[in-house]
């Protein structure tokens, strides 16, 4: 153990100063650090637009209260959503994947370091266009601040007619640069996943972290340049005098919507999935049992990609589509059902005999299984056209994307930081911590989310800065409120963890969990070469292989059985 | 020592969850009870949202014995499955899968999709194919930022924000066939205790119907974010019997009213330029911009439900527009309080 202390201290690079180590971020085209400085910086607008949201919550806990200005208010709800899917969801999931999928397929770095580093700038400069709006974006004419048209800026709202000064282009151009940052991200994964495999790792043997990954980012290719085409299409109309979306001389508002989630509804899975691929480490390997149905997995997320993108016209069920349109959207939004349920099953297959330990991934872990399961069934009831025209747009819908985005791949997430952060840091996070850290922010919740659906059933449309006394949405709004300050200091919680187990935590070894993955096989940290020798694998659990010579799982994949039977 | 800190722990979750059961079940109570001026889509009061509700109903059995099915076999495996004192000797059985069962709960979801596409495309035909009968009533509804403007061509009536409606009966005798536009950006039109939501979106004609069986007043909301007030933005839907709706038919149709007392306000209204935004019909006033004012009395509320129309808020609004609804699109005239109060007299005239 006391080596091993030596050892982490000796990896921190000693002497170096901090412009030195500064230097070093901007430069850097390592993998690793690269995956470390997308999480870091993505955890830091987490906090940024959960503080928003905090205040967002505080403005809605009593009736006609005026904590918040409409426009404040409108501009909150705008960065909160904006800031939380393109400066943490995204980048999130581009820092695990840069992190972990060299380290899992057994190789050096990217297949593109330098393009690795240019996606990673393009995102942080990005952000700080969109943050920057607070300031730059009353231009000359002093109209506007930060973006206030809604993360999904509805045409002809962001039209100059109706939106003055710069705030929809803030919105516009930042994303622009986060997009072209997230599709280089994207193709550096894929290409590297493509050809830069260890010998013998096979497709098919993959870790299905690193085919998830691979599907998500093949779905973030096909789908931000539908967004890019129609902000440059909105800029055309805003400065160019384009009429796409200008409804009073002849466009369509109708046509944006199509724009806009022929790449949101793909996107929502381009989000999800990464969630699927943490769950589909971290369930197994506490188990103690290989993944329920490889294959199976591998086939329902390719599915999930396939179907994602014929369901888009079901944020618009509302927008007076024909009765066959309807139709039809509401068919393929139930089929996405399908896979997304074998998925559950398959991690329940895993659970079911296994020896479950309890460890904070895992429950994290079980947590997004409860509360996906939720969000999975309210998404069905969301795919029913006609229930449909009752909940859109409600607080129902509201309770149910927090359902799947923070029930589900926020708990994903931090399952992830806590199974993977002893290997990126040497060190484990703190237990005791991580329990507060489940409690608080699981109890936080269900008090927000849960209260969501039934003001939603209540008839209490979102984005609405303040509400009347007598519809019956007083106290689950009060409620609601209590709940975010709960999973604030949950957060807190994991803040306080993640800094403090930098230098107190417990030392991790090499393998803390006894898992079986190549990320695992090399040192915590890994250094800079990840591997001295480049490995070799014969089947899905390189690991196991090696921990278990007298029962490797290659006997299995290679005779095609599926294993003991099920008692 | 360490024990009982364990125990304090576990009682004071335990608290928390039973607490929030509680709190839960007191408030699923209005979703589904009988509570005065909830607006629950689960007792709706007119036909489509009646079908949708008894939809809903089937779809939510559907998904509540999913959940029960699946949540409980998680819950059994966690428990039957965890970790026990001993089991670090040795790993469990290695299962990889098994191709009979993930068969199995391929084809069963497939199964149960397949039902819902059923009772699904059903209630969207029945409820989207619905032909005007020659009896229905039409009213066009048009969203602007943010009020709503409201016609009956066939009438020849325009008002604004509340819609009036004459009853049905339960075979949807005599429904109201809504045509819904809008002036600036996209807004949507939603009282859930009568149908589903449909959107206004300019450049576009959308249709929906109602046939409310009990009279009534049905608060709704714009459920499309439409900009700086989409929060005041509210509708009123106003339920008549028969003959009832025939009387306020021709009340709004005779012109405004003129009565001597209020010469001075009408003055100071038609010398300023609140006639370039508001209609009074058989006036000079024929603004189109903001919501017609021939027979504002007989509504009651303004600025969308902003306030209540009473005299001393009427003359609040007219003061000061933004001190009610900030962002607001009516100007504040600058008007001197004795102004003020002869517009608020004339205003008081158009019953």
């Amino acid at each position: 153990m006391a080596s091993q202390e030596i050892a982490l201290t000796l990896n921190r690079a000693p002497g170096t100063s901090l412009v030195d180590r500064l230097h070093r971020l901007v430069v850097t085209v390592d993998h690793k650090e690269l995956g470390l400085m997308y999480i870091g910086t993505a955890l830091i607008f987490l906090v940024v637009a959960g503080l928003m949201a905090v205040a967002i919550r505080l403005q809605l806990a009593v009736p006609n209260n005026t904590l918040l200005e409409p426009e404040v208010f409108n501009r909150f709800f705008t960065m909160h959503g904006t800031a939380m899917v393109f400066l943490v969801g995204m980048p999130i999931i581009a820092g695990l994947g840069n992190y972990l999928v060299p380290l899992m397929i057994g190789t050096r770095d990217m297949a593109f370091p330098r393009l690795n580093a240019l996606g990673y700038w393009m995102f942080v400069f990005g952000a700080l266009l969109l943050y920057f709006s607070y300031l730059g974006a009353p231009g000359l004419n002093g109209h506007g601040s930060a973006p206030d048209v809604g993360w999904f800026a509805y045409a002809p709202l962001t039209g100059r007619a109706f939106s003055r000064g710069h705030s929809t282009d803030y919105w516009i151009l930042s994303l622009l640069l986060t997009s072209v940052g997230s599709t280089v991200s994207a193709i550096n994964v894929v290409v590297t996943t493509l050809t830069l495999r260890c010998r013998g790792m096979k497709l098919m043997r993959m870790p299905l972290f690193v085919w998830m990954m691979l599907v998500t980012n093949f779905m973030i290719i096909l789908a931000l340049p539908s967004l890019s085409a129609a902000q440059i299409m909105l800029l055309i109309d805003r400065y160019l005098g384009g009429h796409f979306f200008d409804t009073q001389s002849g466009g369509s508002a109708v046509l944006w919507q199509h724009f806009f989630w022929i790449f949101g509804h793909p996107e929502v899975y381009i989000l999800i999935i990464p969630g699927f691929a943490c769950l589909s480490e971290i369930i197994p390997v506490f188990s103690r049992k290989p993944i329920f149905g490889y294959p199976v997995m591998v086939g329902a997320t390719t599915m999930i990609a396939f179907i994602s993108f014929g369901v888009w016209a079901h944020h618009m069920f509302t927008v007076g589509m024909t009765s066959v349109g309807n139709t039809f959207f509401a068919i393929s939004t139930m089929l996405v059902g399908v896979p997304t349920g074998i998925k559950i099953f398959n991690w329940l297959g895993t659970i079911y005999g296994g020896k479950i330990r309890l460890e904070i991934p895992m429950i994290f872990c079980l947590g997004f299984l409860f509360q996906f399961l939720i969000a999975g069934l309210t998404g069905v009831m969301l795919a029913v056209t006609p229930f449909d025209w009752q909940l859109s747009d409600s607080y129902f819908v509201v309770a149910h994307f927090h359902y799947v985005l923070i029930g589900g791949l926020l708990y994903a997430i931090f399952a992830g930081l806590y199974y993977w952060y002893p290997k990126a840091v040497g060190r484990l996070l703190n237990r005791k911590l991580g329990l507060w850290h489940f409690w608080l922010f699981t109890i936080g919740f269900h008090l927000t989310f849960d209260t969501m659906h039934f003001s939603g059933l209540l008839g209490m449309p979102r984005r609405i800065f303040t509400y009347d006394i007598g519809r019956g949405w007083e106290m689950l709004n009060l409620i609601g409120s209590v709940g975010a300050i709960f999973q604030a200091v949950g957060v807190l919680c994991l803040v306080i963890n993640l800094i403090r187990s930098l230098r107190h935590g417990k030392v991790a070894g090499n393998d803390p969990w006894d898992a079986w993955t190549l990320e695992w096989a090399t040192t915590s940290p890994p250094p800079v070469y990840n591997f001295e020798n480049i490995p070799v694998v014969r089947s899905r659990r390189p690991l196991w292989d090696v921990k278990h010579p007298e029962d490797p799982d290659w006997k299995y994949e290679d005779s095609g059985e599926q294993g003991e039977s099920i008692r | 020592m360490r024990l009982r800190h364990h125990k304090i722990v576990r009682a004071v979750l335990l608290f928390a969850f039973a607490l929030t059961c509680v709190v839960f079940a007191g408030h699923v109570a209005p979703v589904l009870g009988n509570t005065d001026g909830v607006t629950s889509i689960f007792r709706p009061l007119s036909q489509p949202a009646q079908e949708i509700k008894e939809l809903s109903l089937l779809v939510l059995a559907i998904c509540g014995a999913i959940f029960v099915v699946v949540a409980g076999l998680l819950v059994y495996a966690i428990i039957r499955f965890r970790h026990r004192a001993g089991d670090e000797a040795s790993e469990p059985p290695q299962v990889y899968g098994s191709n009979q069962i993930e068969l199995a709960w391929t084809i069963l979801p497939l199964l149960i999709v397949f039902v819902l596409i059923l009772v699904t495309s059903r209630t969207i035909a029945d409820i989207q194919n619905r032909q005007a009968p020659p009896s229905a009533v039409h009213a066009t509804v048009i969203g602007h930022q943010w009020w709503w403007e409201i016609r009956y061509p066939e009438l020849g009536i325009v008002t604004a924000n509340e819609l009036h409606v004459p009853t049905s009966d339960s075979g949807g005798s005599r429904p109201t066939f809504i045509k819904l536009q809008s002036a600036d950006v996209a807004h949507s039109f939603w009282v859930p205790l009568l149908a589903g939501k449909t959107d206004l979106i300019p450049n576009r004609e959308n249709l929906m119907w109602i046939a409310p069986t009990r009279p009534g007043i049905y608060p709704g909301n714009c459920a499309e974010y439409c900009g700086t007030q989409h929060a005041r933005m509210l509708i009123r839907v106003v339920v008549q019997p028969p003959d009832e709706f025939q009387q306020w038919v021709r009340d709004q149709q005779q012109s405004a009213a003129i009565e001597t007392s209020a010469a001075e306000g009408r003055k100071t209204f038609f010398a300023n330029s609140c006639v370039n935004c508001h209609t009074i019909s058989g006036t000079t006033a024929q603004g189109k911009f903001g919501p017609d004012l021939t027979h504002l009395m007989s509504r009651t509320t303004l600025a969308a439900g902003a306030a209540p129309n009473m005299p001393d808020s009427l003359r609040k609004w007219i003061r000061d527009p933004q001190g009610i609804k900030v962002g607001s699109l009516m100007p504040n005239m600058q008007l001197t309080d004795a102004e003020v109060d002869q517009v608020v007299a004339y205003l008081q005239t158009l019953k």
